[in-house]
């Protein structure tokens, strides 16, 4: 059976940083897994995603679909030409309860698509929701930033890959 | 590199049904767990909700979610952590379809957070789509993992969970 599942590189924050960001990633796999659980320096923080090739796309080529739940009401979200991808649009990481934010990106790697993405995160102390995303540009992703208020020392940033055989 | 994605433990029920899937000495070598679900009940309903059990209790869990039901979503806050399966009235042969993820759960230092995806479809009038945030405020390292039937209800023949351990290097 084909190892499918890898990790490609993971970090714990040793001290509180505003983003990280994962670089050459190689262009092996199918898709791409993100597991992100951030912790905050202040509460009520969202996180937010930009990739690029070689360097960060922070133009306004992101567009995306949001649904929530805060735990009293529902509510959906559209965003277009925006200048990066919203996983949270509820207020979400704080000092003590730590998110889970699951960020699929689907044919990573392919030159000859618009790359979607596709992803969950929530914290019990906010709410839940679900998101979709498109990045408007062909080129392979290679890097991919996670970016917040501040994430605090013990927040973790994984990346994994995915092959379809 | 290695498989990090790996089987820990399956459940599968036989035809005398079961009140309980239970995952015991779950191993601490793992960074992540992913619990894989597809039950359905013997309650007398479309859908019923299963109880998430750590280390044996319901206690110090919370929960906030988003649920679909074809109208109107809604948002709830509530406790313990719960999520909704197919029951003995939904259409026959359809059973939910559960993901059950956990980050950190061998930590003694951090509260474990907890995300549930949870579906149970039946091409009738009434069927849930469910996305929860979930909350185990305790700091105790999560050994073992039950699901039981709200109410009493046992799981029906051909109900299944999957347990997986996910490493990070």
């Amino acid at each position: 059976m084909p190892s499918t599942y890898e990790p490609i590189a993971t970090t714990t924050l040793g001290s509180s940083a505003a983003s990280y960001t994962f670089t050459s990633i190689p262009q092996t796999y199918t898709d791409l897994i993100l597991i992100a659980i951030p912790l905050a320096t202040s509460n009520g923080q969202a996180s937010y995603i930009r990739v690029g090739n070689g360097s960060i796309d922070s133009g306004s080529n992101y567009s995306m679909t949001a649904l929530g739940g805060n735990g009293t009401s529902a509510t959906s979200i559209r965003r277009t030409s925006a200048t990066e991808y919203s996983v949270e649009y509820l207020p979400a990481a704080d000092t003590t309860a730590k998110d889970i934010i699951t960020v699929h990106f689907m044919s990573y790697s392919n030159t000859s698509v618009y790359k979607t993405f596709l992803s969950r995160s929530g914290n019990a102390s906010y709410g839940t929701d679900t998101t979709v995303g498109l990045w408007r540009n062909t080129a392979a992703i290679n890097q991919i930033s996670v970016t917040s208020g501040a994430y605090a020392t013990g927040s973790t940033f994984t990346l994994y890959g995915v092959k379809s055989a | 590199m290695p498989n990090t994605f790996t089987k820990i433990a399956s459940v599968t029920v036989g035809s005398g049904g079961s009140s309980s899937l239970d995952f015991t000495s779950i191993p601490q070598t793992y960074t992540d767990l992913c619990l894989k679900i597809s039950t359905r009940d013997n309650a007398a309903s479309v859908q019923n909700n299963i109880i998430f059990k750590i280390n044996g209790v319901t206690t110090s869990q919370s929960l906030r979610y988003l649920l679909g039901n074809g109208s109107g979503p809604s948002s709830v806050s509530d406790t313990p952590i719960y999520f909704a399966s197919n029951a003995n009235n939904s259409t026959s042969n359809t059973f939910s379809n559960i993901e059950v993820y956990i980050p950190n759960y061998a930590s003694t230092s951090v509260n474990k957070s907890v995300s549930v995806d949870s579906v149970s479809e039946n091409n009738a009038t009434a069927a849930y789509a469910q996305l929860t945030a979930g909350l185990y405020a305790s700091n105790t390292a999560i050994t073992s993992i039950s699901i039981t039937g709200n109410g009493g209800s046992s799981f029906l023949q051909y109900s299944t969970a999957t347990l997986y351990g996910i490493k990070n290097s």
